[in-house]
């Protein structure tokens, strides 16, 4: 266990040198000018391992860069715009789970059902997954506004404007449809995720020998089905961070929510680089030490690679 | 077999209690040929076998006729500005409304699917050949070379690929062969993936090591018996790569980093809706939308009825 732990985390320290050099050198590909308000006087000039490494040192201090066109330090328009996305994207995939993970487990329960019925409710379902899963987030966003907001003025058509994390979540009125347009996407990617896990533990030797000794269907899918497939759905939150954040910067852009997703649809607008690349790399950490946490949880979850002597 | 093959939206064959009656069909070119001379018996035995990915096919091909014979039956200007017609609801001679410009929606989607569609396709090629080399390469090679690839598209998957997308189109202007290399350029990394799990199966194959004994180069081995190999793999690969470049380019048009004015596309037209959303011009947004909806659906269908045949 300590082995595969220190595995995981020399691994992920890998990965993210790696995503400070791909970023850097999209930093190097913006047009001169912009670049040395980024990297500071005379960057351009240097050679390109001491200005990665002076740029790197200045990130490790907390100096993100300076925004020119917003007259501000990328780290205060940060402080300012996390805790907005943070609180979209932590309700968004909470509600997802809650949704998903039943929707998904039922689905597999009936796959393989002998009754036709319970059969076409799997198909239903997956026919409705299937067409989430291929909603644009904005399609999505858009008719949820025309029809909850526009029509039937039950939720508002903007996204909660109040700062803070719990500003935005107690706006409660203007939470709502980002957060559904958020989640229905979220949830189409998880349901089909975890009927997949759950048919696969079905086909597994441990379910067929507690058949075998005699076990309901419903003890069966309760204690052997259940249990070994919720182990994988802590490695798919992990992994699926940057397809939430990725979701989250388009309804920010729908619902006019100032989180980061916004900022850098603004930034990309305005060619103000210095916030484009300081967000993309907070987000791009934040999803490779999320994935790392998942792994690690799952770890520790899982009896097979907790109690491994290696 | 008893019970007929079932298709989850996960593409994978259900398994469980009939798993061992669920085995894998022939692949889709046999079918065709073991019908014989009769081609008519063939597309039946193929709809039959592949329900799923036939319909998913059929209208890919509704959708393309759509779009490119489309303009040939129906003839409205996509380009005449018309105050004096701006956004009339779904009536005769317009039966799917107009836009904020007097311009007929039912034209402008045909016309604006071809780019989407075009710029897809494309994008979607590119990205699972790019993928498909990438993943060859590190599969069969193994060792460090693997271990410094695969963290690369580590690293790569972390950057949400619309943020990534949204910084490139800012640093170039967008044109189409642009976007075409930005699309690819984020999306390669779940075929490299794919077909590196693939290739670490197939390198030891008697019929790949003996390419080494013989002492041939490791890109010949990798070119001629990984890659055709995978095939089936990259197939299947390949139809959501082009379902995920469409999503992805109507949603850089509709952020205004897509195709530029003056062609427009999918994106763009919902984009242009969502500016008088509040007066429930409901035909600017949802007509788009649907059409973008079908043609990812279509294209995940195809790919979902493949992969859930031959266990790809």
């Amino acid at each position: 266990m300590t082995a595969y732990l220190a595995r995981r985390v020399l691994q992920a320290i890998a990965v993210l040198v790696l995503v400070t050099l791909i970023i850097f050198l999209l930093l190097r590909l913006t047009p001169a000018g912009a670049q040395s308000a980024a990297l500071g006087g005379g960057a351009a000039h240097r050679t390109f391992l001491l200005a990665y490494l002076s740029w790197v040192g200045q990130v490790l201090h907390g100096n993100l860069g300076f925004s020119a066109a917003r007259n501000t330090s990328v780290a205060a328009l940060l402080a300012a715009s996390l805790p907005r996305t943070l609180a979209l994207t932590v309700t968004a995939t909470v509600v997802a789970l809650v949704v998903a993970v039943p929707l998904g487990l039922a689905q597999a329960a009936r796959a393989n059902a002998a009754n036709r019925a319970s059969r076409a409710a799997d198909h239903a379902a997956s026919g409705l997954t299937l067409l989430f899963y291929s909603m644009p987030v904005f399609v999505l966003g858009s008719v949820l506004i025309l029809l909850f907001a526009v029509r039937l003025h039950v939720f508002g058509p903007e996204g909660p404007q109040a700062p803070g994390f719990w500003g935005v979540i107690s706006d409660w009125r203007d939470l709502t449809l980002p957060v559904a347009t958020l989640s229905l996407v979220t949830i189409a990617l998880f349901a089909r995720y975890v009927r997949a896990s759950a048919l696969e533990s079905m086909a597994q030797e441990y379910v067929e020998a507690a058949r075998a000794r005699g076990a309901g269907e419903g003890r069966v899918l309760a204690r052997h089905v259940l249990r070994n497939s919720l182990l994988p759905v802590v490695t798919m939150v992990g992994l699926s961070i940057p397809q939430i954040v990725g979701g989250a910067v388009v309804v920010e852009s729908v619902f006019n929510i100032q989180g980061m997703g916004w900022q850098i649809w603004q930034a990309a607008q305005s060619h103000d680089f210095a916030v484009t690349l300081g967000f993309t790399l907070v987000i791009a950490a934040g999803a490779v030490v999320g994935s790392m946490l998942a792994d690690l949880g799952y770890a520790l979850l899982d009896p097979r690679i907790r109690d491994a002597q290696a | 077999m008893t019970a007929a093959p079932r298709y989850g939206a996960d593409g994978r064959q259900a398994r469980g209690r009939h798993a061992g009656e669920a085995a894998a069909g022939p692949p889709p070119g046999e079918m065709l040929r073991a019908a014989g001379a009769s081609w008519g018996r063939g597309v039946l035995a193929l709809v039959r076998g592949y329900p799923l990915a036939v319909s998913g096919a059929a209208l890919v091909v509704a959708m393309c006729a759509f779009c490119f014979l489309g303009p040939v039956l129906y003839h409205a200007s996509v380009t005449r500005v018309d105050l004096g017609a701006a956004n009339l609801a779904p009536r005769a001679g317009h039966p799917f409304g107009t836009d904020a410009d007097g311009i007929d929606e039912l034209a402008e989607l045909m016309v604006g699917g071809r780019i989407s569609l075009e710029v897809g396709a494309a994008a979607g090629l590119l990205a699972a050949l790019l993928g498909s080399l990438w993943g060859a390469v590190a599969g069969y090679f193994g060792g460090a070379t693997d271990a410094v690839m695969m963290r690369v598209v580590d690293a790569a998957i972390a950057i949400p690929a619309i943020v990534l997308l949204l910084l490139l189109d800012s640093i170039y202007t967008p044109s189409t062969g642009l976007l075409v290399i930005v699309i690819a350029a984020t999306s390669w990394l779940y075929t490299a993936r794919l077909v590196r799990a693939e290739a670490l199966t197939l390198r030891v194959r008697e019929y790949v090591q003996m390419v080494r004994v013989m002492g041939g180069n490791g890109m010949r081995a990798v070119l001629r018996h990984i890659v055709p190999n995978a095939a089936g793999t990259i197939a299947v690969n390949v139809t959501f790569q082009i379902a995920n470049a469409v999503l992805v380019l109507a949603t850089l048009s509709f952020l205004g980093l897509g195709v530029q004015f003056p062609a427009v596309d999918w994106g763009d037209m919902i984009s242009a809706g969502v500016q008088t959303i509040s007066s429930g011009y409901w035909w600017e947004i949802v007509w788009p939308g649907a059409a973008i909806i079908l043609v990812v659906v279509a294209f995940t269908m195809v790919g979902d009825g493949l992969r859930g045949r031959t266990g790809h």
